[in-house]
Order: C-alpha cells, then structure tokens, then sequence
C-alpha cells in the first residue's frame, strides 16, 4: 500500500566511481563486516573517465581493486554509463534495482522498480543486501497516439517535466500508461524514465509489454508480460503524442521548457550528444543522419553510452559519418555532463546538450546548458545557433 | 530530539549542484566540501553557516545523489535543515549521516532564532510555532543514533 515502510531484498545494486568512493569509506565504517550474496554488486567507472589528475587516479585505484578482490562486476574506463551497462541485457521485470546515482530510475523501462540513493544506503546494501522504502503514490502518465514530425522521446520528457516542475511528482512514481506508450522503443523508454527524478520522482516505469520481451530475448533472456493492476493515480497526465513538437529546456531549470521555435537564432558555443539520457546507438544514428556529408561548424562532443553502442556505431559507419562532419569522440562514459573533467564550458559560453540537467554551473561556472534532443542539437551543431531540426 | 540556531534563509529548489559542485567531488578531504559549500549561490555564505538553521523553499536539496551535499552541510556546521520538501534522495542520505531534516512550510527571517523538536513535531520562530511532519520511525531511529554508520555499528 502507498504509504507503508517496507524492507526489501535487493536484486542489482551499483555505484560508479563517484559514489563508489564514499559507499567504500561507509561500509568500512560500518565495521566492513561482509558484503551480501544475495545481491548482485556492480562497479562501473563512468564519470571521470580516464582519470584526470593524481587524485581521482588514486581514488579510482582503491576502488577498483576493492570491486576485483570482492568479486563484484566491475567495468573499467570505457565499458560506459551505468544505466546504460544496466539496461544490456542485466535488469529484468519486477526486479529491485538500486543504484548510488540518481538516474537509476532509468532502468524503471523495464517494469523493474528502479531507484537511487546514495553512498551510505548503499553500504548498508552492499552489507545486508537490503534496504527499506517507503512505497510510492502514482503518478500516471497516459499516451495516446504518435510522434509525428521531428519530435523525439526526449520532447515529450522535457514536456512531462515541464508540465509537472521540478516537484510535481516529489516521493512519487511515474507510470507511463495507455496505448501509446506500446508504440515506444525501449530506446526511449529509457529517455523517458530517465528524466523522472527532474520531477522529484523516485522511480519512472513502463510495464513489460511485448516490446520488453523481444528486446530481453535478444539479451538471451525470457521474461513475462507484466499485466497493470488496476490503482488509483494520485494526479494524471494525458499526453496525445502528435502534439509534441521539438522543445528546449532553458537554464538554469528542467522545467523551464519552451518550443525550440521560440529561442531559434540564439548563438551556442559547444554541443554535446550523450548521457544516461541520449547517447544510446539510436541516438548517435540519428545525429549522424543529419549530419553526415556537412560540417558541424561549433565544437561539437560525442560520447557513445557504452562501448557496446561505439561498436555498433564503427560496425555501421555511423561513426566515421560523425567524425567526417568534424565531432570529437570521446571515451564511453558520462563526458562533459556534470563538469568535473572534460568539456567544461567557459563563462558566458552555450553548451546545447542531450543530457538531463542544466543547473547553475554544472557544466562550467558561468557557463548556461540548454537542454534539447538529439534532432535539435544536430540541427543547431550545424547551424552554430539554436535551430529547429527538420522533418525527415 | 530539540535544536536551536540562527535562521539562514533560501530559495525553493535548490538543487545539490549548487550545495556542492561536481568540479569538489573528487576527494575523500571533508574540508574541500565545507569551504566550497553554496559557493554557486553565495561564495560567502560557507564561512557563516556554523550554529545556523538553513530555511528553504520546497524540493530542497533535489538533483543528483551526492552524498557530500549532506556532508558540506552537517559540516560546515548546520544545525538543521527546514523545508516544506526535499528531493527525496537528499533526504535519505540527510539522515543517513546524521543531518536532521524537517519538513515544515514556515516564513523565514534572516538571522533570527529557529527553535526545533523532531520527537514532539514542532518549529517555532518570529513569535509563530508550526507544526512539522513527523519522520519515519526508522528514520528516527537512524538519527537518534547518529546515522546509518553508527545505526548498523550498534546494530545487527
């Protein structure tokens, strides 16, 4: 029931290199009395990849020798984000997913309850393999129809942010409902979940539909249709999908959303396509579409979410396409997005971005991030200004 | 569990971004975080926040799961922090070291004296006493003993 504390058994829980550092230091000082084997434990290194100075290095190095030697699944610099290593074939339906990063609620695409939380939880996690919740009201967001034109997923996940604010579904989770979310790929089911905590949400999910299972079955796994139990919603949101138009996310708020109609012409000094929240093969695929064969004419970064997506993008072509029309390609990972190592932008400078947030100084101090979708930064990359993408 | 500190007053959405930049992070030195502190939203208000109470707007503390905005914050010597809300992973890892959190809609005057009760539920400040949202008996539980580390030490 909505409402109740409950304990629960977890099945993944993971940290990166950021919050792995803390969760290590936690559970040491919790007595460092054992790690859980009902859980499985993963460490993935994807913010500072490679590491940028001595100290990051020597943080990296304690923290990769403690997943090796515990027996943890580990990924090393390069394997990618997080989210993402989760989403290839690890999380299944109905599975508990805990994650020492806010934009575990990702994995929620596939009707699995995914959340974050941070360092200290997730030493108590790694000990008793546990943790308590206090089970969420609902959210339901209802789709109909189709997109239609150049809108993205990522549209129509600024659009439900914008329309709900950065509290509206605060404690909550987000269930994206109705017969219009069957329609949507597991690509963007990913994207959609993604944004849920820029509403204060603790979790957004799909139900596993028949999309979910051919998606697993290629993983190699079988999984269940999970039919949605008739609930109560605690505020509902319809979303006729043809109305989504491209849209921008202005800073310093992910709830400030404004059509990209309305900010066209306003000058960007970088470009940035990736993240937990576009930087999956789909993405890249479609950035080189409308790049290839011209010239990004801004300093314009690219980081694949894994190394699963680079490849593909290299088997394909996609990205020599992406490197020809002048992009620099960065190591798999989380890239410029939270301004700790690589693609800083300077003060008075524009990154248009494909990530999640545009907070006050994230990316650089005195730097502004808007936030876009893929079709919208590539369009702009070309055009060095804020421009709508085109219908293909 | 009573407390009692001058009130520092803040926006609505403040987002752990702003509690503690992601250029701070890479280090385990607890005093980086302390002297970095709020520096995006006033890079004078680190030095000053000792024996205060901070008095935010709604959603306080919302945005990525770094545990070191707690951190900063308890730290640099904050008593408490007062909302109506808080991102609910800030809250978890508020707690979780020890920071208490009280949700409670009140107004806030600089500089003034917050009187707090996490047990009986109440802040009072300017004259007005407010009722707060009660924690969780877990949560409780978990402050009382100082944080999570300190809970499972004694615990289990």
């Amino acid at each position: 029931m909505a409402g109740e504390y409950v304990d629960r058994k977890v099945d993944h829980a993971y940290v990166h290199d950021g919050t792995g550092v803390l969760t290590l230091e936690a559970w040491k000082n919790m007595g460092a009395r054992g790690i859980s084997d009902t859980a499985h434990l993963h460490v993935f290194f994807d913010h500072i990849v490679p590491a940028n100075n001595s100290t990051t290095a020597t943080l990296q190095h304690e923290l990769r020798d403690f997943a090796c030697r515990s027996f943890f699944r580990f990924s090393d610099i390069g394997g990618g984000i997080c989210h993402q290593l989760m989403s290839e074939g690890v999380v299944l339906p109905n599975e508990i997913v805990i994650g020492a990063d806010s934009h575990s609620c990702t994995l929620g695409a596939f009707g699995a309850f995914a959340t974050g939380v941070g360092a200290t939880d997730m030493a108590a996690i790694w000990m008793t393999g546990e943790t308590w919740f206090r089970v969420p009201e609902s959210t339901g967001i209802h789709l109909a129809g189709n997109l239609v034109g150049a809108a993205e997923a990522k549209d129509l996940a600024l659009s439900y942010v914008s329309k709900l604010g950065m509290d509206g579904a605060s404690y909550q989770a987000l269930e994206f409902v109705g017969e219009g979310a069957a329609t949507i790929p597991m690509d963007d089911r990913l994207t959609l979940c993604n944004l849920a905590v820029e509403t204060g949400a603790k979790t957004g999910m799909f139900y596993a539909d028949e999309m979910t299972l051919h998606y697993l079955a290629a993983a190699g796994y079988a999984a269940q249709v999970q039919e949605p139990e008739p609930c109560s919603y605690k505020q509902e949101l319809d979303f006729d999908l043809s109305d989504i138009v491209p849209v921008i996310a202005v800073p310093p708020r992910v709830d400030t959303v404004k059509p990209v109609s309305d900010l066209a012409g306003l000058p960007v000094d970088q470009v940035f396509v990736g993240t937990c929240t576009n930087g999956r093969y789909s993405d890249l695929a479609r950035f080189a579409r409308i790049v290839k064969g011209r010239k990004v004419v801004v300093r314009t970064i690219v980081v694949p979410a894994s190394r699963v997506v680079l490849q593909k993008a290299i088997n394909t072509g996609v990205l020599m396409d992406l490197v020809e029309a002048g992009c620099s390609i960065g190591t798999p990972g989380c890239g410029p997005c939270l301004g700790s190592h690589m693609g800083v932008i300077s003060d008075g400078e524009v990154c248009l971005s494909t990530a999640n947030r545009n907070f006050r100084n994230r990316m650089g101090v005195g730097g502004e991030i808007y936030l876009s979708s893929v079709s919208t930064a590539a369009a702009s990359a070309l055009e060095g200004e804020i421009t709508e993408p085109e219908v293909s | 569990m009573q407390g009692r500190g001058r009130a520092v007053c803040m926006g609505t959405d403040i987002d752990t971004d702003v509690v503690i930049a992601g250029r701070y992070l890479r280090t385990k030195d607890h005093s980086i975080w302390v002297a970095h502190v709020f520096e995006d939203l006033d890079p004078s208000l680190a030095s000053r926040l000792n024996g205060t109470v901070i008095v935010a707007g709604k959603n306080f503390g919302c945005g990525s799961s770094r545990e070191q905005a707690a951190i900063a914050i308890r730290e640099a010597g904050v008593i408490a922090v007062i909302a109506p809300s808080f991102g609910r992973i800030f809250f978890r890892n508020a707690i979780n070291i020890g920071l208490p959190l009280i949700e409670c809609d009140i107004t806030c005057s600089e500089g003034i004296p917050v009187t707090f009760d996490l047990t009986s539920g109440w802040v009072e400040t300017g004259g007005m006493k407010y009722p707060s949202r009660p924690l969780s008996v877990r949560m409780q539980e978990i402050l009382a003993a100082g944080g999570l580390v300190n809970y499972w030490r004694t615990h289990g």
